[in-house]
């Protein structure tokens, strides 16, 4: 049987479509909505002229900072959109401070990087409105966020500095980001590891414990018993020296 | 006869001498009525702790109505929703049945928590007072020694009733001193093996740990408790020196009416303050925590604040010096705080008595040191606050490294430093301090209050004048004990034991610097010569010649 020139080729063709497809599907790379050439352009001169010091004019990366290449949208919004971006100055973390750009804007610098190379894509509404399930939420908030994070995101500390932010107050959007593209010292906990759905549940879990006051009143910061016994020292046993003072004196 | 005096005595006579004819209660009312109680703000620590102890109880009893100490596996189906359908022990859901859907359960559970960490909390103010004013001194010893027991027990009582809502929290907690008891060589896997019904967690520890927490460890609190009061009656309460205030009595209110009513009184005091801050701030939210798990742990994992200290010397401890022998593991990080924490409870029990063992004062002390007074051991008392204090502070690493935006590893290395370097610097800046103190008192004793008033004499000398102290702050300036050191001396076969020697270099430690009190000579000559000074204004004169006399 003689084989036609063409079939080498086919099966080739075939066999890298099914594999690249499936890897595709597999990993769920999200291929960011690209952006109009405008919006792009708009976002290329924004970059080059608040980001390229660090990150090079390409995106490639720096002394100062790494490539953006394959980062993808959800990273810079993220980082810009929480204000991290651009940094202040160097250290073991880069802190929360007031954003710096307006939406259009992030959202051009977003479009450009996610036009260098595929990358984690802005998430969409539907896994942000905070309909999940609470109970699964918090089980894999417990097992993947809180020893970090602590049990209800109040944050916690790293090794040399670094720390897990306070989730406090942070939007939906950017909790999402954050668990796609790991930044700063967190991990990536991509859609293998963590499904839109489960990240779904554990948006749903904190926009919970944030809505929710507790019922047992104050909370004292959420950090657990350090500020309780600090609390129980310093107001309720002062308190009651201060009675013991007041019952001291009423004799003499 | 009594028929008749029955009609006289209304309802409340009646019924006491009802009662006396009995019991006999007339003998016991009259003895413990008549009991004489000084009063002083710094005494009502101790019954601050005790009281805390009845609320505990009473709000103990009401969780034990509503807990059930299982392990067994439950979905859990109460009102808090995002634990619905959890999976967790029996434990845990009827904690947070008390929690969401029993009515106050809430607020008891609050009350209850609040109330232990005051219970503690208290009991180790009253024992630093007691420490730092010598209440401890002959024939006190051994009450010191109770109290120490009670403030242990106080510890074992939070620690098992930490444990028992099976939530993560207290999950990690178990995990540590599970930890901790398998790190003891030899018999740590054993013991930790008995201890859990196996391999941790096991499904038996929360019903052992609340058999403890309701029985036998409150028990104990009772019986010591009980202990503790009789030997206070025995030996008669301590009082601040002044006037008229001897080794050999006691000044002060009776127990019956004043102090029956005050105690009353300051019972509800203290409940109020439990409950208002049990009604206001939350403590322990075990629904966050969620259920008992082995593999999470999460940030801001404390125990309670009086197992902080011990938490915080396993933190401190560096690590990467565990102890090879014959193949074993001796693991270093975890026995080093375990001995380094046991001898400190060992000197605090046994202080009493290595004071004594110093000064050999076989006298009985019912008049309290001013902590001034008494600079070694002031100093003494400061370095072990120093040490606990960084031992504690050393379990709030993680936290101090976050609020404060400084590295943990900075914190930790500062927390070794200081654990060190602390109790050294705190001995001698106090023992500095009250030896100031002491030598300002006695500048205050001879020549008096500065009163800024200037003088001119009619000769032409200028003087300021100078107000002597009245008579009630005089008593307390001069009436303390003076010690001296003690040389080695030969025994009777002429030799000087190691013991001796040792003695007597402590002895040297303790009063080797020292302010002598001013005595009555040193007083009146101070008084004689500077007589033009120290004299005041004309309407002081009196009291000026009633000191000098």
């Amino acid at each position: 049987m003689r084989r036609r020139p063409w079939a080498a080729g086919l099966v080739v063709f075939f066999g890298l479509v099914l594999s690249g497809g499936g890897y595709a599907a597999a990993t769920n790379v999200v291929q960011s909505d690209i952006g109009s050439a405008e919006q792009i352009d708009e976002g290329r001169k924004l970059f080059l002229a608040n980001c390229a010091s660090c990150h090079g004019t390409n995106g490639e990366g720096a002394i100062g900072g790494p490539s953006l290449i394959g980062v993808g949208a959800a990273s810079v919004d993220f980082q810009v959109g929480t204000g991290r971006m651009p940094g202040q100055a160097s250290g073991p973390q880069l802190y929360k401070k007031p954003v710096q750009f307006t939406d259009e804007q992030i959202a051009a610098m977003a479009a450009y990087v996610a036009s260098l190379a595929p990358g984690p894509a802005i998430p969409d509404e539907e896994y942000l409105r905070g309909d999940g399930d609470p109970t699964h939420g918090g089980e894999l908030f417990r097992i993947n966020c809180a020893m970090c994070h602590n049990a209800v995101g109040a944050g916690g500390a790293l090794t040399e500095g670094k720390f897990a932010p306070s989730l406090a107050g942070v939007s939906a959007k950017h909790t999402y980001e954050a668990m796609v593209t790991g930044p700063q010292n967190m991990p990536v906990f991509n859609d293998t590891n963590l499904t839109p759905e489960d990240k779904k549940d554990i948006i749903t879990y904190l926009k919970y414990v944030e809505d929710n006051d507790s019922v047992g009143g104050f909370e004292l910061g959420s950090i657990g018993p350090v500020a309780e016994g600090l609390f129980t020292w310093i107001f309720g046993l002062g308190f009651i020296i201060a009675i013991t003072v007041w019952l001291g004196a009423k004799s003499n | 006869m009594t028929n008749t005096t029955e009609q006289k005595q209304g309802f409340v006579g009646g019924t006491a001498n009802y009662l006396d004819e009995r019991l006999g209660l007339g003998a016991v009312v009259k003895g413990f009525g008549r009991k004489i109680f000084p009063d002083h703000w710094s005494f009502m620590l101790g019954e601050v702790a005790m009281y805390s102890f009845v609320i505990l109880v009473l709000s103990g009893t009401f969780l034990t109505f509503f807990y059930q100490p299982s392990m067994a596996e439950v979905h859990y189906d109460g009102s808090y929703a995002p634990l619905k359908g959890a999976q967790m022990s029996i434990a845990y859901a009827s904690s947070l049945d008390i929690s969401f859907d029993i009515r106050g359960g809430l607020i008891m559970r609050q009350v209850h928590h609040w109330a232990a960490l005051l219970f503690v909390a208290a009991a180790g103010l009253h024992m630093l007072r007691v420490f730092f004013t010598g209440a401890f001194r002959k024939p006190r010893e051994l009450n010191w020694v109770v109290g120490f027991l009670l403030f242990l027990m106080g510890m074992a009582a939070g620690f098992t009733g930490y444990s028992l809502p099976d939530d993560l929290l207290s999950g990690n907690g178990l995990r540590i001193i599970d930890g901790m008891i398998k790190g003891i060589p030899v018999i740590g896997p054993a013991v930790s093996s008995g201890f859990f019904g196996g391999e941790f967690p096991g499904t038996e520890v929360v019903a052992r740990l609340y058999s403890l927490h309701i029985m036998i460890v409150p028990a104990l609190i009772i019986v010591l408790m009980g202990v503790h009061l009789m030997m206070v009656v025995i030996h008669k309460h301590t009082h601040y020196s002044g006037p008229g205030r001897r080794d050999d009595n006691v000044v002060g209110y009776p127990l019956m009416p004043v102090y029956v009513a005050k105690a009353g009184g300051f019972f509800f005091l203290v409940f109020g303050v439990i409950a208002a801050i049990a009604a206001t701030f939350t403590i322990n939210p075990i629904w966050n925590y969620g259920p008992y798990d082995p593999s999470p742990v999460s940030a801001g994992t404390q125990p309670d604040w009086y197992i902080g200290w011990l938490d915080g010397a396993l933190r401190l401890a560096p690590s990467g010096w565990d102890v090879v022998i014959a193949g074993f593991v001796i693991p270093m990080g975890v026995m080093v705080p375990l001995v380094v924490s046991l001898v400190f409870l060992a000197l605090v029990a046994a202080y009493p008595f290595i004071e004594n063992w110093v000064t050999k004062d076989k006298r009985e002390h019912h008049v309290l040191d001013r902590p001034r007074n008494a600079p070694t051991r002031t100093a003494i008392g400061a370095a072990g606050v120093t040490f606990y204090g960084v031992l504690w502070a050393g379990a709030s690493t993680d936290l101090i490294a976050t609020n404060f935006q400084m590295s943990l590893n900075q914190v930790l290395t500062a927390m070794q430093i200081l654990l060190i370097l602390g109790p050294v610097i705190a001995y001698w800046v106090t023992k500095r301090a009250c030896l100031s103190l002491q030598r300002k008192d006695r500048e205050m004793v001879l020549h008096g209050r500065e009163t800024g008033r200037v003088v001119r004499l009619p000769h032409g000398e200028y003087i300021e004048v100078h107000e002597p102290v009245d008579k009630y702050e005089l008593w307390k300036l001069v009436d303390f004990k003076e010690y001296e050191p003690v040389l080695p001396r030969p025994d009777a076969r002429g030799k000087i034991t190691v013991g001796n020697r040792l003695r007597s270099a402590v002895s040297r430690l303790y009063f080797e610097d020292r302010i002598a009190p001013v005595s009555k000579a040193e007083y009146e000559l101070a008084h004689a010569d500077h007589a033009p000074a120290i004299e005041d204004k004309p309407k002081s004169k009196r009291k000026q010649k009633a000191l000098t006399k």
